[in-house]
């Protein structure tokens, strides 16, 4: 067995740029299929993970999966928004506990900017019923103080105290700037893994007061109105995006949801927050299954290309089998040398293949989070990615039959005669 | 092994699958310690009677003893076992693997043969020991095999058949790729450490002119008549 494991490697090296080119291949092939794989576990876990806490999501009437993605993870926008009297109505039956309001809209430098008031602090749940954290400073009290979500602060370098502008509009390159009404930065939030941390929080009034003398998306000309001006208007809230409603006893979240849905004032639309997730990843699992199954195909060219190395091999190969038979070796011998060979290659492919996986990680980690909120944990190789490895491995051993057949037939045709 | 005959063939019938017969032998041997030149035209069956000896071919019919055991009631890996055991091959070109040094492919043999290994004692030394006698210059046996020249890759290859003193040495026409000179050079060596390490060797070539140095020279033709086999 050492005298073959011996052969084998130093054959191999003699063989070293086809047989290194192979375990590149299969190496970057299980890169592609752990790394969809890793993302999307991620992706899933981090989109759970989101969830608020909340029992129902309110908003005007769209589709469930808009308004869970507009209201809670921040993609997409609301088409029309929900009065405050019908919020008020809500938050005043029996069954509700509690009511956050959501007020989306504008945006600072590409993070969005999320009206609420302080029942968000108080209820807001995040991973396993964790509530949000202060990092540094308070929750805003005046009109035009704002609270910055952890990736906020670190990505734009903010501190307390900091002078900003919101714009209007949800774009990176937004035209329209509220410069007349500076916030000041009064809290940072800790780190959270949800969209949380790429969230500038202001108070209702605020997202009133920086309104006040717009309409229809655009600042009305000649009446340009101070911050200190617009504290002599009534800046209650009028209209919200959404709301996160938490209920006294989950049983009745039906109950509520049906309330809502029949709501006389206007057209409303309840959600429950899993449920809807689960419908997300339905829509997603199409796309999900295709992604994963581009990268098995990889893996399947990858290992073909294995394959292809090992048989045009064989070619030059068939005097050493010859050399190798005089000497003793069996047609088993033979089969096993070229299987053992294709073992060890698609092992090299799958260590390097995690290697480079752990250094992209490493690399792309902080990109994916700032540029799609995409938490990537930095961990080991999961039950789940060994069992895709074996995979690979077992895959691998299935294709060298083919070249160890070949080799077995070659062997036992040529017995010891060299045929060049 | 004294005694006991390196090669008994009796009454041995071999043919290819649907090809008339190509062996008939009734008769021939090589006693311990022997050295026979076999020599023949191409196509009279000499690779294949090789093949049979090495046991990568069964006889149809007849008596095979190689080193007194009969190779034909032996399972393939024991067979194979055996060949690794008892029998050392020169072939004609390329014998060694190129990957190796030299002194890796000399040792060869004794990795695949735990009898050879104990009777060469200490391989790499007994296989410089072979090397020196064999006139290879001990500077050579670390050069990958492939470095080396027809000549000198010969001489290993016949310090692989020798190392481990298996009972036969079987060399088919190991000398056709060198000039006239180095021909009877090669073979008096190859003489000379077969009698040292008492193998009996079988020595095929269709160059008569180094069959006087043999104990034995024998026509394959004389001794095989497949016509009258049937």
């Amino acid at each position: 067995m050492r005298a073959w494991l011996w052969l084998t490697t130093r054959s191999m090296a003699n063989r070293r740029l086809s047989v290194g080119l192979a375990v590149v291949s299969i190496a970057l092939a299980v890169t592609l299929l752990l790394g969809v794989e890793r993302l999307r576990s991620d992706a899933r876990s981090g989109f759970a993970n989101t969830l608020s806490g909340a029992d129902l999501i309110v908003g005007a009437r769209s589709g469930p999966v808009p308004l869970l993605l507009y209201s809670v993870f921040r993609i997409g926008d609301a088409t029309s928004d929900i009065a405050w009297s019908s919020l008020e109505a809500i938050a005043a039956q029996p069954l509700v506990k509690w009511v956050v309001p959501l007020s989306l809209g504008d945006s600072h430098r590409g993070f969005r900017v999320l009206g609420t008031d302080g029942r968000y602090f108080a209820h807001y749940q995040y991973a396993d019923r964790r509530s949000l954290a202060f990092a540094e400073g308070r929750p805003f009290e005046g009109v035009f103080e704002a609270v910055l979500g952890a990736e906020v602060a670190e990505a734009l370098g903010y501190r307390l105290g900091e002078r900003i502008v919101l714009a209007h509009g949800a774009g990176t390159a937004s035209l329209a700037e509220h410069a007349d009404k500076p916030f000041t930065v009064v809290g940072i939030l800790a780190r959270t893994g949800t969209p949380v941390d790429r969230t500038v929080h202001v108070g209702l009034a605020a997202i009133e007061a920086i309104h006040l003398d717009w309409s229809g998306g655009a600042p009305i000309p000649g009446l340009g109105l101070t911050a200190e001006e617009t504290r002599r208007f009534d800046l209650s809230p009028r209209r919200v995006t959404a709301a996160l409603v938490g209920l006294k006893t989950r049983a009745s979240v039906f109950r509520m949801q049906r309330y809502v849905n029949e709501y006389k004032g206007e057209p409303l639309l309840a959600i429950l927050p899993g449920a809807t997730l689960q419908q997300l990843w339905g829509l997603m699992a199409v796309a999900e299954q295709a992604l994963l199954a581009i990268s098995a195909l990889v893996v399947a060219v990858g290992l073909a290309g294995l394959v292809a190395v090992l048989v045009a091999s064989l070619g030059e190969r068939r005097r050493e089998l010859a050399i190798l038979r005089a000497l003793g070796a069996g047609p088993r011998d033979v089969f096993l040398l070229l299987a053992g060979e294709s073992l060890l290659l698609a092992l090299a492919g799958c260590g390097l293949g995690a290697v480079l996986l752990f250094t992209l990680t490493g690399a792309l980690g902080p990109w994916l989070e700032a540029r799609f909120g995409l938490v990537l944990v930095f961990q080991g190789l999961q039950p789940r990615e060994w069992l895709w490895l074996a995979a690979v491995v077992a895959a691998a051993l299935v294709a060298s039959l083919v070249p160890a057949w070949r080799a077995y037939r070659l062997s036992l045709a040529d017995g010891m005669t060299i045929r060049i | 092994m004294s005694g006991t005959s390196a090669l008994d063939i009796a009454g041995l019938r071999f043919a290819w699958p649907g090809q008339p017969p190509c062996l008939a032998i009734e008769q021939f041997g090589i006693g311990a310690g022997e050295a026979v030149f076999l020599h023949g035209p191409s196509g009279s069956g000499k690779s294949t009677l090789l093949s049979l000896i090495g046991g990568l071919l069964m006889p149809d019919e007849g008596r095979l003893r190689v080193l007194g055991t009969d190779t034909a009631a032996l399972g393939a890996s024991a067979r194979d076992r055996f060949r690794a055991d008892h029998l050392g091959i020169i072939f004609q070109l390329s014998n060694l693997l190129p990957y190796l040094s030299a002194l890796d492919n000399i040792g060869l043999a004794c990795r695949f043969s735990r009898r050879r290994r104990e009777h060469a004692g200490e391989v790499a030394a007994e296989a410089r020991r072979l090397a020196a006698r064999l006139d290879l210059d001990p500077s050579l046996l670390a050069r990958p095999a492939a470095a080396l020249s027809v000549g000198q890759q010969q001489r290993v290859a016949a310090a692989r058949a020798l190392i481990g003193r298996p009972g036969l040495v079987i060399a088919d026409e190991p000398t056709s790729a060198l000039d006239a000179e180095r021909q009877a050079g090669f073979v008096d060596l190859l003489l000379g450490e077969c009698q040292a390490s008492g193998s009996a060797l079988l020595f095929v070539s269709h160059d008569l002119s180094l069959a006087g140095r043999f104990d034995r020279c024998v026509r394959l033709t004389d001794i095989n008549r497949p016509e009258g086999a049937s």
